[in-house]
């Protein structure tokens, strides 16, 4: 719990910060809320030599409308993605997941970018982005650019960040009145990470689901979309019996971790119960 | 000075708000931690990453070129003085103790060992230097299951051998009992290794000053402590004050003499600087004492209407690497408690003490009746099944009745008190225990996903820890009595003095509360001075819910001599005889004349001034009194417990839980509600969530707390509490309460569990019972027949004659 020696700076702009995170190279790191940084310095499990604290830059903080679209800042809390109003009517799934993370204390601090940039696959809101088919705003030395969620986790805590880029915010599609969504977190406490969780848009229509979308928590080294759950799903009748028999194909493709809350096989099976439940909830049935 | 003071009501059972309160929730606690001297340097431990191995070589001197540091050492550099960490329970006379140097010298036997220290100008600079350390190990095979850590091929923790002593007790014809029951059960329980996660982790500071030492430590035991360090590493007694300043909780945990607080002492006198030492969790995790670790063999011998006939059991209990304050006792505190409330004909009880190569186990909430606790409960559940008969008939059937009290058991305990009908007919309708039973069946009836079970603990336990001579009858190396003293000031303000050092129960609340009545004083005008040998010179300190049973009787019996001396002195104020007066509500009056009266502040100024007392009277109004316990303390209770279990993922939602305690009179009902609170909080941590796991090389995994599981009042259900009020037999008719509630929830919560999963052929579930496991065991049942299967070959014989 003691850290190693580190430089700190805090920028006063978004320019400021990408040069002093150019200028620090590979042993440079952004440090926003803190929450998933600080344990693994205080841990030593992550030597950083510059901290570039973007606590600073309000411009990265709250939610505007942009047409189709909201635009997230990277630094807007779990909280106020909980008590947002744009992010209530436009992307539910989003503040509902939000209210799951942690505990009070972390939800204040934490926030929607660096959850993302952490890339942590048991971190709840990298799957549901990518459920939301959200795009990546990120800015370098060389300008801004958008990479689509489903090519921003690359591997367990590694994303398509290039050093030097620092994730601005996030784009998310309006979904409109007629999806429904539940994010289905299964922990031990409530604290802890999600042994899986199950994030789920569905679009129904006359009876039916008419598309569904199911990002996985935990079910490997990246957040995963369940495609053969979004195959099967797609067309079938909105009840329970139909949105169970899709969900059995939840963890085809999916490499889950072995830990002590749960093996392999435990996990595939959760994840398929979860999402059952996850299509049930989303579909109102 | 004319003192007018009201006479108070009776503080007795008042909800007073805690006199401590005020100081934690704004931030002026003097932890440890917070302690700054001038001059201070900073301890930073390394330590073995090996279960075991050969130290052949530990190079410090990379550490002493490194920014900030002030020195470096390894355990040959203490081998002259720094002995062996004490054992003060050999309980048997072939005990095997083997040395225990606070700092490895040539061989480490668990991961977390202090094997070298750096002493820095600031902790960062302390912990950065670890790295420039050397140490060459030549591993050695670990010794983790302590189920096969006896077979002759196993490698050996100490030269020794693995095995530390066996402790057996017997009474009654055991082989009667069981030779032609009409049922045999048996049954194997595993007591899971426990991290205990004090909220303060542990600190220590050690300051010499001449030759004299002061160690502030965040400790149970100030006053163990300081007889340990002279008793054991040579330092004049006279010469050493141990101050435990506030101690954010210990569960036993800080009931130890710890190398950290030795090798601190030692330290600082070679650097002639004051140290710190503070740990981090994970230091905590690896290092602060575990807790439980056992294999509990039960068998039950039963008639066929549920009679119990006898009991046997045999434990394999994990004393880990060494035996540390009181390791091997922990076991045998449990020892007496395995027929818990019932009446039987025989009983035999071994336990085997074994090494292993992980950190020592020793006393932790509950401290060994939490086990007994736990398969005597568990095993009545499976008898019920087995005979058919409703689990609380069975209890009913076999339990002490009320009248029969006092009551001596067959492990030779007097049970001097006790209403288990009371208690239980209370919980019962509480629970609404009828309608629970009405619903489970409609959900079994129906196959529903989710089932809901029911689980019962009908538990008493032995605190108040301890009467000396019993003590010393189980080998124990101190006695159990405690120390008060009572000073009445000049201006008739009070100062209380207790041995027994509080780290978060309340005493300065409670003791106030219990001098206000006996003195008749105002609750506000009482100060309580614990915790700092200098300050409180005699005590046994704080643990096995012994503080207010055995604690709380020393304080009256101080109160008594105090009011003694005062009465002769306001005699002599009044011009009465002694024999004549009355004490009342703080007055002293003369018998038929209550206008003839002195208030004890009246005396104590008069005592101060000393211009008339009596021939031969001193002028002071101080007492000391020291209590020594002639029996344990025997709270009870019954805990009923409702879980929903999701036979789909194994979640376990705990829907409702009961908790009737009787804790003899209270004193403070708000204290006591929060020790059932935090105490049932405790048991379903162990029932449902942590557990202490070491990997196959003998790694602990569980170093964080994101790894070892502690719940937070999110997860845990709201629970109903209520109290029966049986006195127990001491001048208060107090009882213990601070272990009450981890020793009643954890059977309840897993009976719960077992009764929700019985109709699917499930007989048992290894705690922590975690969704996995609870999944798991649905799925091994699976397909079986619902009722009479042998849960994981452990029952030797079943089924009716």
């Amino acid at each position: 719990m003691i850290p190693a020696k580190f430089d700190y700076v805090r920028p006063s702009s978004v320019g400021d910060a990408v040069s002093a995170l150019a200028g620090g190279g590979e042993d440079a790191k952004v440090i926003a809320g803190g929450q998933s940084l600080l344990p693994l310095l205080r841990l030593r499990l992550a030597y950083p030599e510059l901290l570039v604290d973007i606590g600073g830059l309000d411009e990265l903080c709250g939610v505007t409308d942009d047409g189709d679209h909201l635009l997230i800042g990277a630094r807007t809390t779990h909280y106020q993605l909980v008590h947002d109003p744009l992010i209530t009517e436009h992307c539910g799934l989003l503040a509902q997941a939000a209210g799951t993370v942690a505990d009070p204390a972390v939800r204040h601090r934490g926030t929607l970018g660096g959850s993302i940039a952490h890339a942590d696959p048991a971190g709840d809101l990298p799957a549901v982005v990518l459920a939301l088919d959200a795009t990546m705003i990120a800015t370098g030395p060389a300008g801004g650019r958008e990479i689509p969620a489903g090519e921003f986790f690359v591997d367990y805590l590694t994303t398509a960040l290039a050093p030097g880029e620092i994730l601005t915010g996030i784009r998310v599609p309006k979904l409109g009145a007629d999806w429904g969504y539940r994010y289905e977190k299964f922990h031990r406490t409530a604290q802890a990470w999600a042994i899986v969780g199950v994030a789920a848009l569905v679009r129904r229509s006359d009876g039916h689901v008419a598309e569904a979308r199911v990002g996985l928590t935990n079910m490997g080294s990246v957040p995963i979309r369940a495609a053969a759950v979004e195959t099967a799903a797609a067309g079938a009748q909105a009840s329970p019996e139909a949105l169970r028999e899709a969900a059995a194909g939840a963890d085809e493709g999916t490499q889950p971790p072995a830990d002590l809350h749960g093996a392999p096989d435990y996990r595939r099976h959760l994840a398929r119960v979860l999402t059952g439940r996850a299509l049930e909830a989303a579909a109102g049935v | 000075m004319t003192a007018t003071v009201d006479a108070p009501t009776a503080e007795l059972g008042k909800a007073r708000l805690r006199k401590e309160d005020a100081k934690l929730l704004t931030g002026q606690t003097n932890w440890t931690d917070n302690i700054k001297l001038t001059g201070m340097l900073h301890l930073a431990f390394l330590r073995s990453p090996y279960a075991h191995a050969k130290i052949t070589r530990v190079d410090v001197s990379g550490a002493l070129g490194q920014p900030g540091v002030i020195a470096a050492f390894s355990g040959a550099d203490f081998a002259a003085e720094q002995g062996s960490l004490p054992c003060a329970w050999p309980v048997t006379p072939d005990i095997v103790i083997p040395p225990h140097p606070p700092m490895a010298v040539d061989e480490v036997r668990y991961v977390g060992e202090a094997v070298a220290v750096v002493v820095a100008r600031d902790r960062y600079a302390a912990a950065d230097a670890l790295a420039s350390i050397d140490v060459d190990y030549e591993p050695l095979p670990p010794v983790l299951d302590i189920r096969t850590a006896l077979d002759p091929g196993s490698p050996k923790v100490h030269e020794a051998g693995n095995k530390s002593y066996e402790w057996v007790f017997a009474n009654g014809d055991v082989d009667a009992a069981f030779s032609d029951a009409p049922v045999v059960l048996e049954r194997t329980y595993r007591q899971q290794r426990l991290i205990p996660c004090a909220m303060e982790p542990r600190a220590v500071v050690a300051q010499w000053v001449g030759d004299e030492v002061t160690l502030w430590s965040a400790t149970q035991i100030p006053h163990v402590l300081r007889f340990a360090l002279s008793a054991f590493f040579g330092i004049p007694e006279q010469n050493v004050r141990v101050i435990a300043p506030d101690v954010g909780g210990g569960f036993g945990s800080k009931l130890q003499v710890t190398a950290e607080e030795v090798l601190a002492v030692l330290i600082g006198r070679k650097i002639g600087k004051p140290v710190k030492w503070a740990e981090t969790r994970t230091e905590g995790n690896l290092t602060v004492h575990h807790g439980r670790d056992q294999w509990q063999q039960i068998k039950i011998a039963a008639e066929a209407d549920g009679r119990i006939r006898g009991l046997s059991v045999d434990l394999l209990a994990d004393m880990g690497a060494y035996l540390m304050l009181v390791t091997p006792g922990v076991p045998l505190l449990g020892a007496f408690m395995f027929p818990a409330i019932y009446k039987m004909d025989a009983y035999s009880f071994k336990c085997t003490g074994v090494f292993s190569t992980k950190m020592p186990t020793d006393a932790y909430r509950g401290a060994g009746r939490p086990e007994a606790t736990f398969a005597i409960e568990r095993i009545m559940d499976e008898l019920a099944a087995e005979l058919g008969i409703e689990p609380l008939e069975l209890r009913e059937r076999n339990w002490i009745k009320h009248e029969e009290f006092p009551y001596t058991t067959i492990c030779g305990l007097t049970y001097d008190s006790g209403n288990y009908e009371a208690a239980t007919a209370k919980a019962r309708e509480l629970f609404d225990y009828d309608g629970l039973r009405a619903e489970q069946r409609l959900r079994n009836e129906r196959g529903d996903k989710v089932r809901l079970g029911i689980g019962i603990s009908t538990f008493t336990e032995m605190c108040g820890l301890a009467p000396s001579r019993v003590l010393g009858s189980l080998s124990y190396g101190a006695g159990g009595w405690e120390h008060a003293a009572i000073r009445m000031l000049p201006t008739g303000k009070v100062e209380v003095v207790t041995g027994s050092s509080a780290h978060g129960q309340g005493h300065e609340t409670a003791w106030s509360q219990i001098v206000a009545d006996q003195l008749g004083v105002p609750f506000e005008d009482i100060r309580v001075l614990h915790g700092d040998t200098q300050v409180s010179p005699k005590g046994m300190d704080t643990y096995g819910s012994r503080s207010l049973a055995v604690g709380g009787l020393a304080l009256v019996s101080a109160c008594d001599k105090v009011v003694a001396k005062a009465k002769i002195i306001a005699a002599a104020m009044l011009e009465a005889s002694a024999d004549d007066l009355e004490f009342s509500a703080g007055r002293f009056s003369v018998r038929g004349d209550p206008e003839a009266s002195k208030t004890i502040q009246e005396v104590a100024l008069a005592t101060f001034a000393a211009h008339a007392l009596p021939e031969g009277v001193e002028p002071s109004l101080d007492s000391d009194a020291t209590y020594d316990p002639d029996n344990f303390s025997f709270p009870h209770g019954t805990h009923l417990c409702a879980t929903e279990v999701d036979t789909e993922t194994g979640f376990v939602h705990i829907r409702s839980y009961v908790a009737v305690d009787d804790v003899g009179v209270v004193v403070n009902p708000l204290i006591v509600e929060g020790q059932v609170h935090g105490g049932i909080a405790q048991g379903i941590a162990q029932a449902l969530y942590e557990e202490g796991v070491y990997d196959e090389a003998g790694n602990l995994v569980t170093t964080t707390l994101a790894d070892y599981l502690v719940p937070s009042a999110a997860d845990l259900p709201s629970y109903r509490t209520e109290r029966t009020t049986t006195p127990a037999s001491n001048r208060l008719g107090v009882k213990g309460v601070g272990e009450a509630g981890t020793i009643a929830s954890t059977p309840a919560v897993v009976n719960a569990i077992v009764d929700a999963l019985r109709p699917l052929g499930v007989q048992d579930v290894t705690m922590p019972c975690t969704p996995e496991r609870v999944w798991r065991a649905i799925q091994a049942a699976h397909g079986q027949p619902a009722q009479g299967q042998p849960a994981q070959g452990s029952e030797q014989s079943g089924g009716m004659a």
